[in-house]
């Protein structure tokens, strides 16, 4: 039984970054015998949420820090991506399927989307010190 | 990322493999049009992206897909996604991009 466990893992927001981060995030889950689909949304959720941190939150500048803080407890897993860039001014309309604020850059605005459909909560907030935090919620073995 | 491309009598079948991502994503996209703008001027091609060995793939990759068919839509060019791995397909059907881009074998 792995109950109340943790780790933190502060990232530098460049790209080739989100490959060690969700494969990371991927590791510590593995003694909670997750299946491999839920492995795979877990991971691609992750992706989706640091994206949103290097692409939006820090515009794409390879700079700023992203900070994933994975909790397990039982089988209930918590990912929360936090990032100090420039906050979003309408969550819910950035929630939309297809809404980008980049459309010439082949962005498919999906981001949130995949996060909701791959995982059982979403939760995002503005931090009040700037930034965002994604809160990424499923259970294993559901 | 790796990409091998084959054109054969209208068909031009461009295998990509890896993991699509952020970081994947420009060679991708810059690397596939490249390939497709060499054979444009041709007639009308098929192109046939074999998702087959792409181990991971995040909205990113819908992104690039998309793209790619909005730039090429009006040039006589059908693209087709061709065998989609698991992790490939669970997103694409997701997205609803089959329905855009239909889904051969």
């Amino acid at each position: 039984m792995n109950s109340n466990n943790y780790f933190v893992l502060t990232l530098k927001a460049k790209s080739e970054n989100e490959s060690f981060a969700r494969s990371a995030v991927g590791a510590f889950l593995v003694p909670l015998s997750p299946s491999i689909e839920e492995l795979t949304d877990i991971k691609t959720a992750t992706s989706e949420a640091v994206t949103n941190s290097i692409v939006h939150a820090y515009g794409g500048k390879q700079d700023g820090d992203i900070t994933i803080t994975v909790v397990t407890n039982d089988h209930e897993v918590e990912i929360i991506v936090e990032d100090d860039g420039c906050g979003i001014p309408n969550i819910e309309e950035a929630k939309q399927p297809f809404y980008t604020t980049r459309p010439n850059e082949d962005r498919s605005g999906m981001g949130f989307t995949v996060m909701e459909s791959f995982m059982d909560s979403v939760v995002v907030t503005n931090k009040k010190t700037g930034g965002i935090r994604v809160s990424l919620k499923k259970k294993l073995g559901t | 990322m790796d990409i091998t491309y084959f054109f054969n009598d209208g068909i031009l079948d461009i295998n990509v493999s890896g993991e699509l991502d952020e970081h994947s994503a420009y060679l991708m996209r810059t690397t596939i049009d490249n390939i497709i703008d060499s054979y444009v001027d041709k007639g009308p091609i098929n192109v046939n992206i074999d998702l087959s060995q792409i181990s991971f793939m995040d909205s990113t990759g819908i992104g690039v897909l998309l793209g790619r068919y909005k730039k090429f839509a009006n040039k006589n060019v059908i693209i087709n996604l061709k065998n989609p791995s698991k992790n490939a397909d669970k997103i694409l059907k997701m997205a609803g991009i089959y329905e855009i881009m239909p889904k051969v074998s």
